[in-house]
């Protein structure tokens, strides 16, 4: 432990911040993902920080743990700037870390004992010999910060058979050795039940009430309305908002989701859809979730509104053949639908461009044209042998279609930019003209440019003809922009079903904020165990 | 990340010298290899010589293409040497003791060979056992069934037994014709060692089959979401490596002409070798048929040239990891290209 040294002239008289950000950003190659972010964490209080997928939550935390050393700005601990070259240099200056995987956190094979005093291994200046004595002397130690009792007995099992919300503890537990300043804690709910979830933040408010400062991310507003002191949003990068409370939950929903610094647009073109395409009956999304009903219609784009775990992607896989109904039953085109892979739905006609690019749609090192014709091979062949000349003109229609900046059909995909390579797979899937195509988060990552021109895409499709579209994201500009019809998902149920034209982003906003109601009196503020 | 992967229009002549090593390397390598013994010795240029060193490098090459394909679903099998043993003792088995004509033990072999493959990919694909140590464990397993079938013992043409008696049945003909034949002049293993490559070439390269193999290899999960059978092509490349290691010890027991337990011993390492050779030639990054041809053909060029020239023999292991070296860096070091070799990755349905 460094000792704190005197901390430089600060505007608040009463309490100074245990660290502060000013102007700090971070950037992988040519792409921003943090922009000038200024924050305070003063001692016995709890922030929560919220944001989308992408808003850069990760990266701050990396940047505040030491994981990503190449951050610019000033990060000062106690009013001294340090450069967090590492996460033991972090923790060394008293900011601990709990990452979101619990289990990443755990060696299995070693006890539970050795675990909680885990860094102690890594550490150069301890003994070299492992004293499983001292070893459980200090894992105590640590634990009873928590008002833990584990016997000795338990203390020497190994620490794979613990549960997961005692393994949460116990990682939380090795963050609190050395008595630390500031305290991240990244969705330590999500793997824990109701009651779970209460004991921990138990803990954490009494952690609180001793002057440490806590950065909690969650996606849980009613924890976060039971828990937090003041509230910080990131969107794009960019400190978006920070509020104290009592919190103004509309204008956080807000801040989080749309994009403020953008013209709304009034949508005129908004199509009504006829034939229904799709039907889902009776399909609860996620395990604790009620039966779900929901239509995809020809002639329109439906898009749907979910934060993480809100079962969007539960939704499309569903429907792309990648998991199966756990009750309930699916039909396309008025007939039953039960695939049970991927190349079952293709069969029928449903592609899914899925979330994640890099690791779910690109072949590294192919051409443009050999990444296109992929899942249509056979459109390509003739009695097995591939016809070049008909991927090359495929690969040409979707350049042309899409606009995709590349030297050709010939050009490596790993010579196109991101939004590119995005039009890509999107261009990929909808080439051999699917009955129902389901885009999963299609627009991340990708410049504005490119999202025109993958909604003008959709679009078309949609107007001639027979094709269901759907699709799925977090982000409420993006969804206006481009469906005609808008449901919001909440934790597996439709909040809101509506035409764009029928409804606007305050009503959008309030069924996120309705479910958020209904979640915050599931738990309540003062913490009494259900 | 290079500053070459960014900009390629700017690329430094450095760069595009490397560019050109990494593409024309090994042929060169080859071209002068060749051009060294063809001038230093009068017998190498002889038709015979060309079609020996072939001949020779047959099972090797074959082998070898059966890695490939492991390779090409982004695994590896390191029991093909194991493989071609137990065929080259199971062919001489079924003809000797079982009194079989060659054509039954040939295709005993060959059905070995796919049960073999079966069993690779089942722990593979099915048991989720990483590919490099299934493999091996399975090359041990075969190993040692090949032992207790034949009592640990080489088995010859009217051996005597256990028992006093002599074995009843012999190397037939049509057998060691494998070995002996050739059509005009060309000998029966290099026909059936080109048929073979340019049979995958062509499956490879112009297939849609080829096509979705590679797609295994490049992103399983890209693949799978794409329609593609992903566990289905890895068992079934798994099945064609130990269909083709079979075939590369039918023909080696061909040539030895007895049931030598130690055939085979030393043919894996040959036949990853020429398989990862395969991938660097070039400069494409990925396995393919000819590359794997070429590699086979640099190695027995490499090792009928030492042996011309009155290098002890103990020198062509120096030179075969010489060369296997040079590939890799090739492959993984100067290339530009992300090569697929992902060899010793957890496989992941």
């Amino acid at each position: 432990m460094i000792e704190s040294s005197i901390p430089e002239g600060d505007d608040q008289a009463t309490l100074s911040p245990v660290v502060s950000l000013s102007g700090v950003s971070v950037a992988y190659g040519s792409n921003v993902v943090l922009t000038d972010v200024t924050l305070d964490f003063f001692p016995g209080r709890i922030t929560a920080l919220l944001g989308a997928n992408g808003a850069g939550k990760s990266t701050l935390i990396k940047a505040l743990s030491g994981a990503n050393p190449r951050y610019s700005g000033d990060i000062a601990v106690d009013g001294t700037v340090l450069h967090l070259s590492s996460p033991v240099l972090a923790k060394a200056h008293g900011i601990s870390t709990v990452h979101q995987k619990v289990a990443d956190g755990i060696v299995p094979g070693l006890s539970i004992a050795e675990n909680v005093v885990l860094d102690d291994l890594a550490n150069a200046s301890r003994h070299p010999l492992r004293n499983s004595k001292q070893s459980l002397l200090d894992a105590r130690a640590a634990l009873a910060t928590l008002g833990l009792d584990w016997p000795d007995s338990l203390l020497a099992q190994d620490a794979a058979r613990l549960s997961i919300s005692d393994a949460q503890l116990l990682v939380l537990a090795r963050a609190l050795r050395g008595t630390p300043r500031l305290l991240i804690l990244d969705e330590p709910t999500s793997a824990l039940t109701a009651a779970e979830a209460e004991r921990l933040f138990t803990v954490l408010r009494a952690l609180r009430d001793t002057g440490l400062s806590i950065v909690y991310v969650s996606h849980r507003f009613g924890e976060i309305e039971a828990l937090a002191d003041r509230v910080v949003v990131l969107r794009d990068g960019v400190v978006q908002h920070s509020s104290e409370r009592p919190f103004a939950w509309h204008e956080i929903l807000h801040d989080m989701l749309g994009r403020a610094t953008e013209l709304e647009q009034t949508r005129v073109d908004v199509r009504r859809g006829h034939d229904v395409v799709a039907r889902v009956s009776g399909v609860p999304l996620l395990a604790a979730a009620p039966r779900l009903d929901l239509e995809v219609r020809t002639g329109e784009v439906l898009g749907i509104l979910g934060l993480i775990g809100a079962g969007k992607t539960e939704l499309a896989e569903l429907l792309a053949g990648l998991a199966r109904p756990a009750s309930g039953s699916l039909s396309l085109g008025g007939e039953p639908y039960a695939p049970k892979r991927p190349s079952d739905a293709l069969r029928r006609g449903v592609v899914l461009v899925p979330e994640d690019r890099q690791r779910q749609a690109l072949l590294p090192g192919w051409s443009v044209a050999h990444n296109i014709s992929i899942p249509f091979l056979k459109l390509s062949s003739a009695l097995g042998t591939l016809r070049g000349a008909r991927e090359t003109a495929r690969a040409q229609q979707v350049i042309d279609s899409l606009g995709v900046v590349t030297a050709g059909p010939n050009a490596s995909i790993d010579d196109l930019s991101g939004g590119n390579q995005q039009k890509v797979v999107v261009g990929r899937w909808l080439s051999a003209g699917p009955r129902l195509a389901l885009l999963d988060e299609p627009f991340r990552g990708v410049d504005i440019s490119a999202r025109r021109e993958i909604g003008g895409r959709l679009k078309d499709l949609v107007a001639s003809g027979d094709a269901g579209v759907v699709v799925f994201s977090s982000d409420v500009d993006e969804i206006l922009e481009v469906a005609d019809r808008i449901i919001v998902l909440v934790a597996g149920v439709v909040e809101l079903d509506a035409y764009a034209d029928e409804t606007d982003r305050a009503s959008i906003v309030g069924a996120f904020l309705g479910a958020r109601t209904r979640d915050h009196s599931a738990v309540p503020p003062e913490g009494h165990p259900k | 990340m290079t500053s070459a992967s960014l900009a390629p229009k700017t690329a430094s002549f450095a760069e595009r010298g490397a560019a050109f090593v990494v593409r024309w390397g090994f042929i060169a390598v080859t071209v002068a290899l060749i051009a060294f013994f063809v001038i230093t010795e009068p017998n190498f240029r002889t038709v015979d010589n060309v079609f020996g060193m072939l001949k020779f490098i047959a099972p090797t090459a074959i082998a070898g293409l059966g890695v490939m394909l492991a390779i090409t679903v982004g695994g590896i099998d390191l029991s093909v040497g194991a493989s071609a043993g137990f065929a080259v003792s199971i062919a001489a088995w079924t003809m000797v003791i079982g009194n079989q004509v060659g054509g039954v033990a040939i295709g005993v072999v060959l059905l070995g060979g796919l049960l073999i493959g079966g069993l690779n990919a089942f722990l593979i694909v099915v048991a989720r056992i990483p590919d490099l140590l299934a493999t091996l464990a399975t090359s041990f397993v075969i190993v040692g069934l090949k032992l207790l079938i034949v009592d640990g013992k080489s088995i010859s043409s009217q051996m005597s037994l256990s028992d006093g008696t002599t074995a009843p049945g012999k190397f037939t003909a049509d057998y060691l014709w494998l070995d002996r034949g050739s059509l005009g002049p060309v000998p029966i293993p290099v026909i059936i060692f080109v048929a073979i490559t340019a049979l995958l070439w062509f499956i490879l390269e112009h297939t849609r089959w080829g096509r979705a193999l590679y797609a295994v290899g490049a992103n399983a999960e890209a693949a799978r979401l794409a329609g593609i059978r992903v566990q289905l092509y890895r068992t079934v490349a798994y099945m064609g490596c130990g269909l083709l290691a079979s075939i590369a010890g039918l023909l080696l027991g061909a040539r030895i002409g007895q049931g030598d337990v130690s055939a085979g011993n030393s043919l894996l390492l040959d036949a990853v070798a020429v398989a990862l050779v395969g991938v660097s030639v070039l400069g494409i990054g990925r396995p393919n048929a000819w590359g794997t041809a070429l590699g086979a053909i640099l190695i027995a060029v490499m090792v009928t040239g030492f042996t011309m020239v009155g290098l002890p023999y103990y020198a062509q292991d120096f030179g075969k990891g010489i060369v296997l070296l040079i590939a890799l860096l090739f492959s993984f070091t100067f290339s530009r290209r992300r090569t697929v070799v992902t060899a010793g990755s957890t496989t992941s349905s």
